[in-house]
């Protein structure tokens, strides 16, 4: 529980000004076109990037559990493999890459640790009006307590908090930490359930009812919806999105359309899996303009393309 | 190649600066030969340095450019670069090479050749500076020179490294004649010793005086026979404005805003083709300077912005046309460029400490974004006080990719100019020259006397002070790597090798210190740098209110990454010995894949806010400032530490062998303060975090590059978060910032086809150039730098 799996510094896509962007891992969701795969599950993972290994065999001599194996040489050079069920994730074979092409994703920090590294960057916050965002994976999904303390100290420090989540959480999570959060960026994927349950493995009855009562609070909202062209990339979803949000009287402080893009597909094989969104596209520039009029029509303002 | 300018005219004096090949012009150093052989031994040297430059003023082939408005060159027409025999003395050899090197050549003709041969070589040979300078060396030094231990900079090229204060814009030279008069008056020729030799000093000035304004009439007279010729009245207008200005500037004080951009020009070539001083001449506060003269000429409606902005690119096209001054051998090594270093700041606070940007400024920015030319190196001085909009015009430009302009840090310079003793307004009144360097305008001679190779100075340290490059002896025997038992004591041998580097560089800087004073008075810079004239003393004498030495440290970086790689992987974790470090080394790491792997890829390095390897880089910037800083100068000033590079980094690199870092053999060193290529991995906050825990207001000036991807800056919010990383890092104390925003596969392809790529230019070091000037080894530094892209 409560690891992480990167905390990406001079993040200016995560809400307001320069923030640091802490990536934790574990995701209730499984959205078919996940560009950070890394995140989706809550256990430690080992990424291998297979195309640049060099066969020299390092990783092969120190593995304790006899999980990793030299191939023959093929036209691609000699490469090693990975056998994951008996991998102990030691993190030995990590050490001995010559090319830093092995990493163990998801590291656990104290509250503490955190806190120190989420302050490195506060002069840089207070000149832009930024801060820290936690995100994932899913951050709502965490072990509450420990997210409670985080923020609660970040907020002491000075520090503008902002919560990325796409909303599939115990709303007492939300209720933890709702006085101590400046912004909220959430996700709204689809309102066709249907649509939700079959690209996002779950329904949306959750997500929507969190996200009424987190506004009800009169917490600053940014609504973020990735865009895709086969799932909520058409003017049907977007009024059904609006619409949504007009009768819940839900008045978002800006909205992200965020095309999608296919730049984490290469990180799948990394991690012994497949990437099963090859058939996804996003919505043309064209389309992403005429979804950015429909909204300001709806009478939504800050309406961005991107984060 | 793309057409810039904001009318015809601009556009056409810009093709032909941009077009020009630069080539060496011999007339001054004949002019100057007949002088010397004349006058030599009959009259002192100051007036004998006086009277080169009045003859050359009387006699020079006058250039009028087609449709100009600001006249003057420093050669026979733009892009001529006259040569200073009695500085180098070429070779013919170094003439061929000039002209069939690569880059940054320079056309040499066939009569240029005989006359070098004929009338050149015969007078000079052997009395140059260079063959003085390198005369006055001890063997020690010669050695260290040689291996690339530092380098000199008055080796080719005089001191200078100054801007003009406000006289420059207030005072004719008939205005300075009678100050210069006075002074010679007051002269007490019963009681003190030096009046003989301040005389001789002010009456060089008197001549230089003449000779600015004997150009001055030469041009009035060419005009006005220019205007009764031209057919076309408004260029027939243009011209006798152009005359009518010249009856008052450079004699008396200028009236209008047209006269004092004129009257500037006319002291930049004075003082850049009396000597060749080095980073040219800079006008200092340009806008602050011209506004008194833009307010009073608008408010009379002879002025309107569009005729402001058209002179100032005027004076753009007048700094384009004077490529820098020759270089060959190790000087061009340090220094591998067409770019003279004028450096142009705008902003910044002023005498009172009030908010200094004003109409003016605002168009400045207009000029530099409209001509994109590499001179003048134009930059800004963001100051607490300046406003943001300002702040983010300038970002808007920047993020344009080629490096200009630079972003300075007025409140950290006020900060360093009190640190080394000027007072308050004088503080204020100071800036960043050339590069990063820090004076105080008008008032300091302010001189970069050489690059320190820190990371071979390490290197030296690992084997008993032994060079394995050169094969000779270079430092004190202090023990080799392996016999230290504590990092402690690698660290003290480290410092006692540091020591005795500065000493040699300092013993040498003493005595070419005197040899400029003696025989290369400069009277004209010293007519406008204050004090001078009070004191009879030349500025290359202690004849200014402030005398200063810098020695520029290079590769910082490197250094601290070699020390946190045998501290961590030696000392703290034993992952291997010293001994295998070394082999390793000495095979350049071949077959040493682990020892690399470690030292590569899992060490703490400079740049990433990590503590471990911060600590480190403070250690050795404490103390090589330490060893430098308050070391007395031969002209009563005090030496000071800069941390810039220019393309040294490229220089120093070749000379080292692989260094515990990893970095292979011949391969560049850091550059500025920036971390070592790759070092740095987490992004430009923490590159900022780590450059700033440096002291950089004990120092003359730092230099920090920074390169991004054109998506991480992109949009309103990109320029905002530029603006904020800037404000943060000035917040910290940051002397200096500069950005290039290019895509890497933007600059491969620009390496591949140069010809496609002739407009791409990247910032450098402390200055702009364009890519395909620029060798490959720094080409493909510059590529590799790390791109902050998110």
């Amino acid at each position: 529980m409560n690891s992480v799996t990167n905390i990406q510094k001079y993040s200016i896509h995560d809400g307001d000004g320069i923030r640091t962007t802490v990536f934790f891992k574990g995701c209730p969701l499984k959205c078919v076109w996940c560009h950070n795969p890394e995140t989706q599950r809550f256990e430690k993972e080992l990424q291998v990037d297979i195309p640049k290994c060099t066969g020299c065999g390092r990783c092969e001599a120190v593995c304790p559990t006899g999980a990793i194996t030299m191939l023959e040489p093929t036209a691609e050079g000699r490469k090693s493999q990975l056998d994951r069920s008996k991998c102990i994730k030691c993190g030995k074979c990590v050490d001995a890459c010559l090319g830093n092409y092995r990493v163990l994703v998801g590291r656990e920090y104290s509250v503490d640790e955190l806190v120190k590294i989420c302050l490195q960057d506060q002069m840089f916050y207070e000149q832009s009006g930024g801060g820290v965002t936690l995100s994932g994976g899913e951050v709502m999904a965490m072990d509450s307590n420990y997210i409670r303390q985080l923020v609660k100290r970040l907020y002491r420090e000075g520090v503008d908090v902002a919560i990325d989540t796409c909303g599939q959480a115990p709303y007492s999570n939300f209720e933890a930490i709702l006085p101590y959060v400046h912004t909220w960026l959430y996700d709204i994927k689809a309102i066709d359930n249907e649509k939700h349950k079959r690209y996002i493995g779950t329904g949306n009855e959750l997500i929507l009812d969190n996200l009424k009562k987190i506004a009800k609070t009169g917490a600053r909202i940014f609504i973020r919806i990735p865009t895709v062209k086969e799932v909520n990339g058409d003017t049907e979803s977007m009024a059904a999105v609006i619409d949504f949000l007009k009768e819940n009287d839900i008045r978002p402080a800006q909205v992200n359309l965020l095309p999608y893009h296919s730049t984490g597909s290469h990180k799948y094989g990394k991690l012994g899996r497949a990437y099963e969104a090859e058939e996804l596209t996003a919505p043309s520039d064209e389309e992403m303009q005429s979804f950015v009029e429909q909204w300001e029509k709806a009478g939504f303002t800050n309406i961005k393309i991107g984060g | 190649m793309e057409e810039r300018g904001m009318n015809a005219r601009i556009k056409a004096l810009r093709k032909v600066s941009m077009e020009t090949q630069p080539h060496i012009d011999l007339e001054r150093a004949i002019i100057e030969t007949e002088v010397y052989k004349k006058w030599e031994d009959k009259v002192s040297l100051p007036v004998l340095r006086a009277m080169v430059l009045k003859e050359y003023f009387s006699k020079k082939t006058l250039y009028l450019g087609e449709g100009e408005l600001i006249v003057g060159e420093k050669g026979k027409d733009p892009q001529s670069s006259p040569t200073f025999p009695e500085l180098t003395c070429h070779t013919i050899e170094d003439m061929y090479i000039m002209n069939d090197r690569a880059v940054v050549n320079y056309t040499v003709t066939k009569q240029d050749l005989k006359d070098q041969e004929e009338i050149i070589i015969p007078y000079w040979k052997g009395k140059s500076m260079r063959d003085k300078l390198i005369a006055g060396m001890t063997h020690e030094w010669r050695k260290c020179y040689a291996a690339g231990m530092f380098t000199e900079f008055m080796e080719q090229r005089g001191p200078g490294h100054t801007c003009g204060g406000k006289n420059v814009f207030i005072k004719g030279y008939a205005d300075y004649k009678e100050e210069i008069q006075a002074a010679i008056d007051a002269l007490d020729f019963m009681n003190d010793p030096e009046a003989v030799d301040k005389k001789d000093e002010l009456e060089a000035m008197l001549i230089d005086c003449d000779a600015v304004m004997i150009l001055g009439e030469r041009y009035q007279k060419l005009l006005k026979a220019e205007a009764e010729k031209c057919e076309d009245p408004v260029r027939k207008a243009e011209l006798e404005q152009m005359a009518a200005n010249l009856d008052v500037v450079p004699a008396h004080a200028p009236q209008t805003y047209w006269q004092a951009i004129q009257l500037y020009w006319f002291t930049h070539l004075a003082v850049t083709t009396e000597l060749n001083p080095w980073d040219a001449f800079s006008p200092g506060r340009l806008d602050q300077h011209l506004y008194p003269y833009y307010k009073k000429d608008t408010k009379e409606g002879i002025l309107d912005d569009e005729r402001a902005l058209e002179l100032l690119e005027c004076l753009w096209v007048k700094f384009n046309n004077q490529p820098a001054p020759v270089k060959v051998g190790v000087t061009l090594k340090e220094s591998g460029t067409y770019t003279d270093f004028a450096n142009i700041n705008t902003g910044g606070i002023k005498e009172d400490g009030t908010n200094g940007v004003n109409a003016v400024s605002y168009l400045i920015l207009d000029c530099m974004d409209e001509m994109k030319l590499v001179q003048p190196n134009s930059n800004v001085q963001i100051s607490k006080k300046t406003p943001h909009k300002f702040l983010k015009r300038a970002c808007e430009i920047s993020r344009e990719g080629w490096g200009q302009p630079a972003f300075y840090n007025t409140d950290e310079i006020v900060q360093e100019l009190l640190n080394a003793g000027k007072t308050l307004e004088d503080a204020r009144q100071g800036g960043s020259s050339g590069c990063v360097e820090t004076g105080s305008w008008g008032n300091e001679a302010y001189i970069l006397t050489g690059y320190l190779n820190i990371p071979k100075i390490f290197q030296l340290t690992l084997y008993n002070g032994f060079d394995d490059q050169s094969g000779k002896q270079l430092g004190p025997e202090t023990g080799y790597a392996w016999d230290f038992k504590t990092y402690d004591e690698l660290w003290n041998a480290f410092t006692i090798q540091l020591k005795h580097m500065v000493d040699v560089k300092v013993r040498g800087n003493n005595v070419i210190e005197k040899l400029y004073a003696k025989y290369m008075p400069a009277p004209c810079l010293s007519i406008v740098t204050n004090d001078c004239i009070k004191k009879g003393k030349d500025y290359n004498n202690g004849g200014s209110r402030y005398n200063t030495r810098y020695i520029q440290g290079v590769g910082i970086g490197t250094v601290t990454d070699c020390l946190a790689a045998i501290k961590y992987n030696v000392f703290d974790n034993q992952n291997f010995t010293m001994k295998e470090l070394i082999e390793a080394m000495d095979d350049n790491f071949v077959g040493h894949e682990e020892i690399f792997n470690m030292v590569q890829n899992k060490t703490p390095k400079y740049g990433n806010d990590d503590d471990y390897a911060d600590d480190i880089m403070q250690d050795v910037f404490r103390q090589y400032r330490d060893e430098v800083t308050g070391r007395p100068t031969m002209c009563g000033g005090q030496y000071h530490v800069d941390m810039l590079p220019t393309t040294c980094h490229i220089y120093f690199g070749e000379v080292i062998g692989a260094t515990a870092n990893g970095r292979l053999a011949k391969k560049p060193v850091s550059e500025g303060i920036s971390p070592e290529k790759f070092a740095d991995t987490n992004g430009p906050t923490a590159v900022i975090k780590s450059c700033a825990k440096m002291d950089h207001c004990s120092t003359g000036g730092t230099l920090l590059n920074q390169k991004f991807t054109p998506s991480a800056l992109a949009g309103d919010t990109g320029l905002e978060n530029l603006a904020s990383l800037i404000r943060t890092y000035f917040a910290m104390d940051g002397h200096h910032i500069q950005f290039n925003v290019f895509d890497k596969e933007t600059l491969l392809e620009a390496q591949k086809h140069p010809d496609d790529y002739k407009d791409l230019i990247v910032r450098v070091a402390g200055y702009s150039d364009y890519f395909r000037n620029l060798d490959e080894e720094l080409q493909n530094e510059i590529i590799n730098r790390t791109a902050q892209s998110f």
